[in-house]
């Protein structure tokens, strides 16, 4: 008795949430590509980025849930599977991180399967698994504390760090 | 805590199916105290006055339920001692008032002792007469069961008043946020910091059976699923994973920990034993499945999975077998919660930009959406399954300023939203079990 109450109240909830919705997706904000900062909803500017050694970037970008390397991302991790042979002391800890547009616990899963995509790539280029470690950190250490697209892309992210 | 009733009738009732539309307008009356009792309580609470205390406890938590209007002190004419014992109804009919709670409050060998009475100021007869004696610390407990007898006095439903939230307390920049395991009483009130902060804890969840924690802590930089016993503050690491394990939560026995391990790009869903140890695989699957959920009867489990492409529910039998996808609609769905009475579940929703906080059955039929903000997630159920808390971020500006993360609740009508106060800004709550029964 209580439950059909319920839902018979509630199916005009239901209708002013559909009002609601419709008013908010009427207007959908695109934002305009920054020049040179990012691609395809791929960040590639170099504000945040910082070098392990001469050309060695330290980071690669993603797009919006997405764990798939881009060219300039294969690029760098080249860069880095030749620093490291070159290094064969250094360890490294892979940090994954997602923006913050999206549930705290598929983030993290997302941080950690974006760095472990950096870190097979490593491996084909020869760097033993056992000289990278993964860690993810979701969203919970953005770069950019901004609530727009390029902050989002600057933080969607695998960020490799000396591990000695 | 010893719990005597005295009698009961049936008489006024409130319809719960209406959120706010129509509050009933009722009075609770300070509860009366002699003088001595007064200077006894005043001498080990430092509390003036504890009848009128816990009075404003039962007046908050029923206004806060949005379905009472408590009406003001001010206008009440019979005096708190002499209401107790025979209220004159036509004063307070003449305020309005449809039901009164009055009350007694003496100290009595050490211990707190309390009477209260339900009202019904139309029919002009007793609704329900309960005592309690307890150690004077439990005061506002006090309040909290009271105002759980009067709802379910008058709803037909038991309360969610005598319990408590743990949830994430945040603070800093949103770039360094540091964050501590925090719990007060569902009112806000006892505040306490369960960790220091020296490291990142996130999705403290409760024990549905006793004062246990599972939460997930960056113990030196390996995030892993902890367990934490909050009456004695010891931890423990549950299971030994090599690799992240997050999103746990207790199974409804409280006897396991269902949550995710991630290895290698793959998240899947484990349980541990609590007992014995065990621990169980149940999916097996090349996407990301998290943040799973039992059923009540444990017998199901929901939880979500990027195996279609995108996030959306799923449920599954709690040995992992008959996977379904109940979630169809536009956008991506996540943080599945089965509601305590077994037949919604809650989720975060995203589509086109917003988040959304919204229930739909358990065969993904009949969904709801309750509210519409720019970032919010995680809900979390009071143990009656009629209010929702989940946490809201706010937008920042051009320069990245202006954020903040809040606990908010709301009714599974729709109705009733409210911003639950924290000392610090908070994310992730959990609500815990009622505390008495």
């Amino acid at each position: 008795m209580i439950l059909s109450k319920i839902y018979k109240n509630t199916l005009l909830i239901l209708a002013a949430c559909l009002v609601l919705t419709a008013c908010a997706t009427k207007k959908e904000v695109t934002t305009p590509q920054i020049e040179g900062q990012m691609q395809s909803d791929v960040y590639t500017g170099d504000d945040t980025v910082k070098y392990l050694a001469d050309g060695v970037p330290d980071r690669v970008f993603f797009a919006t849930n997405e764990t798939i390397l881009t060219t300039a991302s294969r690029e760098t991790l080249r860069a880095q599977a030749a620093w490291l042979r070159q290094n064969s002391s250094i360890n490294v800890v892979l940090e994954g991180h997602a923006d913050e547009r999206g549930t705290r616990e598929y983030n993290l899963a997302l941080g950690e399967r974006r760095a472990n995509s950096a870190k097979d790539y490593l491996m084909t280029y020869g760097i033993s698994s056992d000289r990278i470690s993964v860690l993810s950190y979701g969203k919970e250490r953005p770069v950019d504390a901004g609530s727009n697209p390029l902050a989002w892309s600057k933080n969607r992210r695998s960020v490799t760090v000396k591990a000695n | 805590m010893i719990v005597i009733p005295f009698k009961a009738f049936a008489l006024i009732e409130v319809d719960i199916t209406r959120g706010n539309l129509n509050p009933l307008p009722l009075a609770v009356s300070p509860l009366s105290i002699d003088e001595q009792s007064r200077k006894s309580f005043e001498n080990i609470l430092k509390e003036q006055n504890i009848g009128s205390e816990i009075s404003t406890i039962v007046e908050n938590n029923l206004r806060t339920s949005g379905l009472f209007n408590p009406i003001s002190k001010d206008a009440f004419l019979q005096a708190p001692d002499i209401a107790n014992l025979k209220p004159r109804f036509e004063d307070w009919n003449l305020i309005k008032a449809q039901a009164l709670i009055t009350g007694k409050v003496t100290y009595v060998d050490e211990k707190l002792r309390v009477e209260f009475r339900l009202w019904d100021v139309l029919a002009a007869k007793e609704m329900m007469a309960l005592a309690f004696t307890t150690v004077p610390n439990n005061w506002r407990r006090v309040g909290h069961i009271i105002s759980d007898k009067v709802y379910e006095r008058l709803t037909g439903e038991k309360g969610y008043f005598d319990t408590r939230i743990i949830y994430v307390a945040e603070e800093g920049p949103k770039t360094q946020r540091k964050k501590r395991l925090a719990i007060m009483d569902q009112d806000g009130a006892n505040n306490k910091f369960l960790t220091l902060g020296n490291e990142l804890v996130l999705t403290p969840r409760f024990n549905p059976t006793s004062q246990m924690v599972t939460y997930l802590s960056y113990f030196k930089n390996l995030p892993r699923v902890y367990l934490l016993d909050i009456e004695t503050g010891t931890q423990e690491v549950v299971g030994d994973f090599p690799g992240m394990t997050f999103a746990p939560r207790f199974s409804p026995d409280g006897k396991k920990i269902i949550m995710s391990f991630a290895k290698d790009g793959k998240s899947d869903i484990y349980t541990m034993d609590l007992e014995n140890r065990l621990v169980e695989r149940i999916t097996n699957h090349p996407s990301i499945d998290t943040s799973p959920s039992y059923s009540p009867n444990g017998k199901f489990i929901a939880f979500n999975s990027d195996r279609s492409g995108y996030q959306q529910i799923y449920i599954m039998r709690s040995d992992g077998s008959d996977v379904k996808r109940i979630s169809f609609g536009n956008g991506i769905y996540g943080t599945p919660v089965w509601s305590p009475r077994g037949d919604l579940i809650a989720f975060t929703k995203l589509h086109k930009g917003k988040f959304y906080i919204g229930v739909m059955r358990t065969d993904g039929k009949g969904e709801r959406l309750l509210t519409e903000n720019y970032y919010q997630e995680a809900p979390s159920w009071s143990p009656n399954g009629r209010v929702l808390i989940f946490y809201r971020e706010t937008k920042t500006n051009a320069k990245g300023e202006g954020f903040s993360a809040k606990l908010w609740s709301i009714d599974l009508t729709g109705y009733n939203e409210r911003l639950v106060e924290t000392q610090t800004d908070a994310s992730d709550p959990s609500w815990s079990s009622l505390l008495s029964n």
